[in-house]
């Protein structure tokens, strides 16, 4: 077959997976080609607005499973390849060369067995690494089920390690996909966990010690294939960055890919992209805006508004404990505003050592007020001028994410 | 007392501006702006043309640390590279506002000449960092060769980025729009002038590898997400015309040299 082929097959079949991203880690210096830097690099965005950073392909699409929400389920009538090592480090290489990308994304089909499909990604990335010195950004995906050596000896060639969780309960799992165990995911998790913590211990005594998953451990999970509520995610996504130490969890809006009666009909379905954004921001809010899952959702309200942002529709519910002073409040409360992001609340802490912040001076400095103004004053005052109730604000918030939230379908969205 | 207006003409370079500003200081001028030696000239004021002289431009650039701090002096080296509209003028009020008011001049960030500054520089680093990504080069006889189009003046910032990526590479990066090349090899560098630059016409290995990463490129979006507002967000059309994925390979004209459109 030519490669061509092989690409456009091994390609097509990673596609569903969401991750994409190439940070984590800095590397530079030393031969042969490559370096990485903490921060990730996108090289190009693909027809659908996703990231391109890595060269994202299957080593194979053979599977001897038959997950039912997968396009590579052995049932499923498709066209079937495999790389070899060589192809595959060429490949890398070449693309590399010419800055398309930052590195590699493999992952694999699990073909013969757990061990076997180990056992030749190995291979492509020890020849990718060893004879042709490659030192950017690879991420591999454990298979589940291997033998804890071979995920050790994949962890030492990677920068990230994943394994992907598939879906948000055991029940589902258990449902979809007979052949897997949340055990089977879950250990090596654990094992890779303790991995990287032993290896960061390592690299304090010695040196040279080897570095093991450098960038961490990710994993996702697909949406909107099964009934979980965003509260049972979110708290599950919070469990996992807590127990298993996780860099990333990424969300995966189901594509429908199934006919399985057990799955969201193909006919009219639509991708939950929405629900998927929501889920991202409240993520991130847990990521870096110390926000807890218990805080943002609970049993009264297991699901997000779908018509603001997380963090709105939360301030929203407390408005208690608004309006702050910008020029008092402290990083983390002013990390609550809507509309203060990360680099604003930085902006008005080291501006506000100057002099007392004014709302044109807040403007002048990149704060956007469009949000934030009906949450904050600026020396005990609200902006001049603003009167709302606060059914008023809600109806505000709302227009204000309209135009993004605007297109054919209801569930197209522009944002993310 | 307010100091007498000139304009300055100066010849574009940074140690050229720099020794702009010891001129002023020392002759105690307000310049009024600046120009190049290829722009016409304003009539309004009297004219001032400074010489580059590069140990008074290194007194200046020794003060900028002491005096405006790290921060304050990236500003300002920086600040030269961005396409803020009178860059020179602007980065003159600044230099004015942090040597009298020190280091703390930095934080002072609802001031609009520090505000302005502080946008341009952002708008310089970010369109950096997109370029680390959106750049692609070609194979030319085991020459990395790229070209891209920026609007801030990104080559020094990319330097380093390109030199540790393939520290065993030359490469040659040109600039459309400044008309600049960087070239670099073996950890030695260089950023030139350069009027003309193009391309070779591709061998079969570098046209295999473009047709591959076309293939990736439009396998990997999945149909049921389209969404090309999100991607332009993302990565704004003017980049495009420099990247691999958006150019088809026209069959090769007889005698000319091709130039990637
Ligand atoms: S776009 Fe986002 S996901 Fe992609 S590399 Fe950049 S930061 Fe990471
Ligand atoms: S094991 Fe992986 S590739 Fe195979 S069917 Fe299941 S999810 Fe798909």
């Amino acid at each position: 077959m030519e490669l061509l082929d092989k690409l456009t097959i091994l390609a097509d079949a990673a596609k569903y997976d969401a991750a994409c991203t190439s940070s984590g880690v800095d590397r530079r210096g030393g031969r042969g080609m490559g370096s990485t830097m903490a921060a990730g690099c996108c090289h190009s965005f693909s027809a659908d607005g996703r990231c391109i950073s890595l060269l994202k392909v299957l080593y194979t699409n053979r599977c001897i499973y038959d997950c039912a929400y997968c396009v590579n389920r052995r049932s499923n009538d498709l066209p079937r390849a495999a790389f070899t090592p060589r192809e595959l480090a060429e490949l890398t290489m070449g693309f590399y060369r010419r800055n398309y990308i930052e590195g590699l994304f493999l992952s694999s089909a699990v073909w013969v067995s757990p061990d076997r499909t180990t056992e030749e990604m190995i291979a492509a990335l020890s020849l990718l690494r060893k004879e042709y010195g490659f030192r950017g950004y690879i991420h591999a995906k454990a298979i589940p089920g291997a033998d804890p050596a071979l995920t050790e000896r994949l962890g030492l060639l990677a920068d990230r390690l994943s394994v992907n969780i598939e879906l948000p309960s055991q029940d589902s799992l258990h449902k979809l996909c007979p052949d897997k165990e949340k055990k089977a995911i879950l250990a090596p998790m654990a094992q890779i966990r303790d991995g990287i913590t032993q290896a960061k211990g390592e690299l304090v005594k010695y040196r040279h010690a080897p570095r093991f998953a450098p960038a961490g451990q990710s994993t996702q999970m697909i949406i909107g294939a099964t009934p979980e509520s965003d509260r049972h995610i979110l708290t599950l996504t919070q469990a996992l960055y807590d127990k298993y130490k996780l860099k990333r969890v990424f969300f995966s809006a189901y594509m429908p890919v199934s006919d399985s009666a057990l799955l969201p009909a193909r006919r009219d379905f639509q991708p939950p992209l929405l629900r998927e954004h929501r889920l991202y921001q409240a993520d991130w809010l847990l990521r870096f805006y110390h926000f807890r899952a218990e805080e943002l959702l609970d049993e009264a309200s297991p699901n997000f508004d779908t018509r603001v942002d997380p963090k709105c529709a939360w301030a929203l519910g407390h408005m208690d404990r608004f309006p702050v002073e910008v020029n008092r409040a402290d990083y983390e409360t002013l990390l609550r505003v809507p509309g203060i992001g990360v680099t604003s609340a930085r902006r008005i802490l080291t501006a506000r050592r100057v002099g007392p912040l004014t709302f044109s001076g807040l403007k002048t400095l990149g704060v956007v007020l469009k949000r934030a103004q009906y949450f904050i004053t600026c020396s005990g005052k609200m902006l001049e001028g603003l009167r709302v109730s606060p059914d008023g604000v809600l109806r505000h918030l709302v227009a204000l994410e309209k135009p993004a939230l605007a297109g054919d379908q209801p569930e197209q969205l522009s944002l993310f | 007392m307010e100091w007498p207006k000139f304009a300055y003409t100066y010849d574009g370079s940074f140690a050229g501006f720099l020794t702009c500003v010891f001129t002023a200081y020392a002759n105690q001028e307000e310049p009024a702006c600046f120009l190049t030696h290829q722009e016409g000239q304003a009539a309004l004021w009297p004219e001032r043309t400074v010489d580059t002289d590069h140990e008074r431009a290194k007194r200046v650039y020794r003060s900028l640390s002491p005096r405006l701090g790290r921060q304050g002096k990236t500003l300002v080296t920086y600040g030269f590279l961005t396409c803020l509209d009178q860059r020179e003028l602007c980065l003159w009020d600044f230099l004015k506002l942090g040597y009298a008011k020190g280091p703390a001049v930095t934080r002072d960030l609802t001031d609009p000449r520090v505000a302005a500054l502080n946008k341009a520089v952002l708008h310089l680093t970010r369109e950096a960092h997109l370029l680390k990504g959106f750049t692609r080069f070609s194979d030319q006889g085991g020459v990395l060769a790229g070209e891209i189009a920026p609007k801030n003046r990104v080559l020094p910032l990319l330097r380093p980025h390109f030199a540790a990526r393939y520290p065993e590479e030359a490469l040659a990066l040109y600039d459309r729009t400044h008309r600049e090349a960087l070239f670099c090899q073996g950890g030695k560098w260089a950023i030139v002038p350069l009027d003309q630059f193009s391309l070779n016409q591709p061998g079969h290995g570098e046209l295999d590898y473009r047709g591959l990463w076309r293939r990736f490129y439009d396998t990997i979006a999945i149909e049921g997400r389209y969404n090309p507002k999100c991607r332009m967000t993302h990565m704004p059309k003017r980049y495009w015309g420099t990247m691999t994925e958006f150019q088809r390979e026209d069959p090769p004209p007889a005698d000319t040299h091709l130039r990637q459109i």
